[in-house]
């Protein structure tokens, strides 16, 4: 399943996210990175200095484009001057696929700047489903969701939420951003088994993988993407791994951000198990 | 319950202003039990009651707000101090929550607001209203369009009585009380040595910057907000370099523009022609007319400089 519909039938290998801190070392020294996850908000503007930083990316560097706020999950339809300019930015980078949360985070044209949890319910599941087609069908290139790390559940909620994430993806006819950082901090915080999750998930549908690090508290654990990834987190990983293959990943730093070889060298540590599974693919 | 419903509790919830300690109120705005309205909506687990489990949303969201925005008003926050600028940024911020799918308009309504909140501020309220005027035109300079500039020969028939010179979008004209602009290079540079001081180190300059700004007395300035090489600059205008500014913004013809401004100038008379001349030169060569005609976005040009760098130029 590297190569796959939903991924533009690109094989992609190991990514990082490209954070300002590291602008001047990526420039300067060039380093050898597969490619390089933009948050799309971030260069949805009209000029300027952080538009000049992409193209002198983009002339080197694979780039793929992540979203933090179309918000696929809010009962509203989508903004348009979001939709017009995240599309600008698509032409400019030519990312083969685009994904964003599945959340909400937006109502009534307020915007919270937060992933907030989805109700599970199969009205949410056809509000979200339309939306996504809606945006895949504007900006013309693949679109894929990630699941979300979450604090809280819903009383409504009629379905777990990896069945509402392939009930979503299935109507949307869309593919899936595993997180899989994200199934292991909402499986601490709502005490399900993160590998029913990564063994629900279909796989022929995952365009790519996120990984991350996050912040232990007393009662609850928070998606914090300050910290190396912890070994639980790799063993889901490896997991995922074996069930869909070599497939396109993506470590993501936010805060704390250490030196650029630090987040590259956390993020290489990938490799050891999609080595395994080119191994297994060639066997 | 339907999805829309369950959206608007939760986000006036998630909306609601904090209390002092941080955490979230236990009544909402119209007086109802937080507890309630949580309960309602949010599973508890063995861990967290309901109530608990919202509160972590209500926090990040006034944590990451609070946060986005201070970053944005580092001179506001000098001009009021901590505490006063804390309490007029989650007064600002529930008022006046984001529109926008990014937080970089957080503070587009800012300026409309402290107009319209004089209380907020008061005894400061023009350095502070000058200084958020100041602080959002940077935002928009930083990041505003930049169209292909005006070419020589782009001029060589023109009629000046018909000709009307476009400025760049990313220029921003600001008519100020005080010179909040040397304030504000003086607060980032404190900002930039603080990154890597000591704390006896920050707070002498801390006290240096409480004293900068009690010391600042009105004066009246023109500025120019504008981009060079992708870093920000203030540039100081003449009062008359404003008024022909101002009126080529306004869609005025070059003409009329630069005789309407030049009506009440105390320039003598045998100087304006040599000034008039010499700032057009100054404006081109600064990239600040877009070219004639032309449509939509230029490719912006490369550049090293750090970001928001600002400085005299």
């Amino acid at each position: 399943m590297p190569a796959n519909r939903f991924n533009n039938f690109t094989d992609y290998g190991i990514g990082i996210g490209l954070r300002a801190p590291h602008y001047h070392h990526i420039l300067t020294r060039k380093p050898v990175v597969d490619w390089f996850e933009i948050i799309s908000e971030n260069f949805m503007i009209d000029g300027g200095r952080p538009l000049h930083i992409l193209d002198q990316i983009l002339e080197q560097y694979k780039v793929v484009q992540h979203g933090v706020s179309m918000y696929f999950g809010s009962a509203e339809r989508p903004n348009k001057e979001h939709l017009r300019r995240l599309k600008t930015l698509v032409q400019r980078t030519k990312t083969p696929w685009l994904s964003d949360h599945l959340c909400w985070g937006s109502v009534d044209g307020r915007y919270t700047h937060d992933l907030l949890p989805m109700p599970y319910t199969f009205e949410a599941a056809r509000i979200t489903a339309q939306k996504v087609r809606e945006v895949r069908d504007f900006v013309e290139v693949p679109v894929v969701v990630e699941n979300v790390s979450s604090y809280a559940e819903f009383h409504v909620s009629e379905m777990t939420e990896w069945e509402f994430l392939n009930e979503v993806v299935e109507r949307a006819d869309c593919g899936i951003l595993l997180d899989v950082n994200n199934i292991y901090v909402s499986s601490r915080n709502h005490s399900f088994d993160p590998y029913t999750y990564v063994n629900s998930v279909p796989s022929e549908r995952v365009a790519q993988i996120h990984i991350a690090g996050h912040s232990k508290y007393k009662k609850y654990i928070l998606d914090t993407h300050d910290h190396p990834v912890i070994d639980p987190v790799w063993k889901l990983y490896e997991r995922a791994i074996e069930r869909v293959g070599h497939t396109a990943t993506l470590l993501e730093w936010d805060d704390s951000i250490p030196s650029f070889d630090e987040v590259h060298d956390e993020a290489l540590k990938a490799n050891r198990f999609l080595a395994s599974a080119s191994l297994a693919k060639a066997v | 319950m339907k999805l829309l419903s369950i959206q608007r509790r939760m986000a006036r919830a998630v909306m609601t202003p904090l209390t002092p300690s941080e955490r979230m109120r236990s009544t909402t705005p119209d007086g109802r039990s937080m507890r309630n309205v949580a309960s309602a909506i949010i599973k508890p687990n063995d861990r967290l009651t309901s109530f608990e489990r919202l509160e972590i949303y209500n926090r990040q969201y006034w944590f990451r707000i609070l946060s986005g925005f201070a970053e944005d008003f580092p001179g506001l926050r000098a001009v009021l101090g901590g505490s006063r600028f804390d309490r007029v940024a989650k007064a600002y911020l529930t008022d006046c929550p984001s529109q926008s799918f990014t937080l970089r308009n957080l503070g587009s309504r800012l300026e409309g607001w402290l107009r319209k909140n004089p209380r907020w501020t008061a005894g400061r309220g023009n350095l502070a209203l000058d200084m958020a005027r100041l602080e959002w035109a940077d935002i928009e300079a930083f990041d505003g369009r930049a169209e292909p500039t005006l070419k020589p020969e782009d001029l060589a028939s023109a009629n000046p009585a018909k000709l009307r010179l476009r400025l760049q979008p990313y220029v921003q004209l600001l008519d100020l009380r005080y010179p909040v602009d040397d304030l504000l290079l003086e607060v980032r540079k404190e900002d930039d040595d603080t990154d890597v001081a000591s704390n006896a180190f920050s707070e002498r300059h801390h006290q240096k910057r409480v004293s900068a700004v009690a010391k600042l007395k009105p004066s009246s300035i023109f500025l120019a907000v504008h981009r060079m090489d992708d870093s920000v600059y203030f540039r100081r205008l003449h009062r008359d370099e404003f008024a022909i500014l101002s009126a080529l913004r306004s869609g005025k013809p070059l003409k009329s523009a630069v005789e309407s401004a030049m009506r009440e100038s105390l320039i003598s008379s045998d100087d304006r022609a040599d000034n008039v001349q010499h700032w057009f030169q100054t404006w081109a060569a600064l990239g600040w007319f877009c070219r004639i005609e032309s449509k939509g976005g230029a490719r912006p040009r490369r550049s090293k400089m750090p970001r928001r760098s600002s400085a005299q130029a």
